[in-house]
């Protein structure tokens, strides 16, 4: 199952180096990753299979929160179909 | 657009323009629950809705946290009431109600809709007793939602069950009176009522539908409104491209999210509801979108036209976006429950009688508004009869869904809460309608051919 991983907030040293350790301490593959400035904030957008993933997939969204708190970013984890839905006939 | 803008216009939408989804809703036939012994059928019933809604909300909040977007009801609606408890000796039908809200509790539901009756060509008893339990069954209940159709395109309509209806919203405001009669907060009476429709109040499952399925109601108006601020001065032409855009978006969400509730659940997908529903909340307003094509405000001249161009491109955007449509699928106007409605309603812009005509193009009808107490029954039956007429002749779904809130007059305020929201007070034609109601019988249903 592919996810899209999204961190906006202020731009900061660390971001990805955080946000990827989390990611591999549990099983995931991150496939692409794209950085934009989106108005005033940074924007950070990372696409990962979970299909590898060792947790349930509410743990993998808990534990990116804590870190987004502990890196004051605002970081969601959400599954890709959302957005091929949205925009792709 | 790179795919990655794309996933931040979604981002976007979802936190700042508070694009959501409405109501998951699950139906549930109660047509095998009937028995002579009114205890025992509502036992049976209990047991069915329990049982087959048992994992609905933590199914709703499962795909909310997998997709990251909120998905803010999740409901049931049951057969018509009356059609389930004719067959037992009860004279009263408040038990069922009562049976209904503990079922919602028990659940986690925040809404239970089916306490209604189809009185559209005449009065079965069990309709009667029903009607008869609806002041009562809202005043005792918290989560129970009631509704009664009272005329159809085909059969014309029903002004015996309009002037009964005008009497169980007074009294129902009465036996409320202590919450600004929210009771009526909970009461549709409709006209071309639809059996598929997964918002409250006025949810039923149809007799024409399955033992059970999933309805699914989308939202958006703050991300239509976001999307008309980028074609500021531009033509209608370019207006109702956005909005059949921005509708298909928000569709193909919905539309997501009902196919897996329905396969998750292990129930059949019935429709999507293409509804722009507003909340009390800013940024989540149909009236604001009229402001933004143009207007001073919701109400003054050319609302009707922005309206009914609004609906029309919803409905192109979103058919196409879902597997089947259905339910109300238009834009919603309630009163209480739009923030830029509230204040155009205390600005003076917005009537009632512009809400009336605003009607003829909306989804649905006069809905959530609050109006003096002291309104005599037969007025309230003359909207109704006005707002079934409306629906009648032109193939459409009406309703009404008034508050008369006793004790208070026009200029004060009614308030709700939570999703229901606040409503200023408005005016009412003084005039009586009182002889006109008394008359009863039947309006004949109109001729379907000569239209002009």
């Amino acid at each position: 199952m592919k996810v899209v991983i999204t961190v906006i907030g202020e731009d900061k040293t660390g971001i990805i180096a955080n946000v990827s350790k989390t990611l591999w301490e549990n099983g995931v593959n991150i496939l692409d990753i794209s950085q934009t400035i989106m108005q005033e904030y940074f924007a950070m957008i990372m696409m990962a299979d979970i299909s590898g993933m060792e947790i349930p997939f509410g743990e993998l969204k808990k534990k990116l929160e804590k870190v987004g708190d502990s890196i004051q970013m605002d970081i969601r984890v959400q599954n890709e179909k959302i957005f091929k839905a949205m925009h792709q006939i | 657009m790179n795919q990655y803008k794309k996933i931040m216009e979604t981002i976007q939408m979802i936190d700042r323009e508070k694009l959501d989804i409405r109501t998951i809703t699950m139906g549930i036939s109660l047509l095998d629950c009937c028995d002579g012994d009114g205890e025992k059928a509502r036992n049976k019933m209990y047991e069915k809705i329990v049982r087959k809604a048992e994992k609905l909300v933590a199914t709703g909040e499962d795909i909310a946290s997998k997709y990251g977007i909120p998905i803010i009801n999740k409901r049931i609606s049951v057969t018509p009431i009356a059609l389930v408890a004719g067959a037992s000796a009860d004279e009263s039908y408040v038990a069922y109600a009562e049976m209904m809200d503990r079922a919602a509790r028990e659940t986690g539901v925040n809404f239970i809709g089916g306490f209604s009756a189809l009185v559209q060509k005449g009065f079965t008893k069990g309709d009667k007793i029903l009607i008869d339990s609806i002041p009562e069954a809202l005043s005792v209940t918290e989560r129970v939602c009631s509704s009664l159709n009272v005329g159809d395109t085909r059969s014309g309509i029903n002004m015996d069950a309009v002037k009964l209806m005008g009497d169980v919203i007074k009294r129902t405001a009465y036996l409320t009176r202590e919450n600004d009669s929210i009771g009526c907060a909970k009461l549709v009476v409709f006209c071309n009522a639809v059996e598929d429709n997964p918002f409250m109040a006025g949810a039923f499952h149809g007799t024409g539908e399955a033992d059970s399925v999933i309805n699914v109601g989308v939202s958006g108006p703050g991300v239509v409104k976001s999307a008309l601020e980028k074609v500021r001065g531009e033509s209608f032409d370019q207006v109702a491209e956005t909005i059949k855009k921005t509708a298909f978006k928000i569709t193909r969400a919905g539309q997501l999210v009902a196919r897996e509730a329905a396969e998750t659940l292990g129930v059949p997908f019935g429709i999507v509801d293409l509804s722009l529903a507003p909340t009390p909340d800013v940024g989540d307003s149909v009236a604001r979108i009229f402001e933004e094509m143009g207007l001073g405000a919701a109400g003054t001249h050319g609302t009707t036209a922005a309206l009914a161009m609004l609906n029309d491109a919803v409905k192109k955007g979103g058919i196409m976006a879902a597997e089947h449509v259905g339910g109300l699928s238009g834009a919603f106007i309630p009163v209480s429950e739009d923030e830029g409605m509230i204040e155009a309603v205390r600005s003076g812009a917005l009537s009632l009688d512009k809400l009336e005509a605003m009607t003829c193009v909306c989804s649905v009808g006069l809905d959530m508004i609050a109006i003096p107490g002291e309104t005599p029954a037969a007025s309230i039956s003359g909207m109704i009869a006005d707002e079934a007429a409306i629906g009648m002749i032109n193939n459409k779904t009406t309703a009404v869904r008034v508050i008369p809130v006793h004790g208070k007059g026009f200029g004060e305020e009614a308030v709700f809460g939570g999703l229901l929201g606040t409503a200023p007070i408005m005016k009412v034609n003084p005039f009586s309608s009182e002889l006109f109601i008394a008359r009863g019988g039947r309006i004949p249903a109109p001729v379907h051919s000569f239209k002009n």
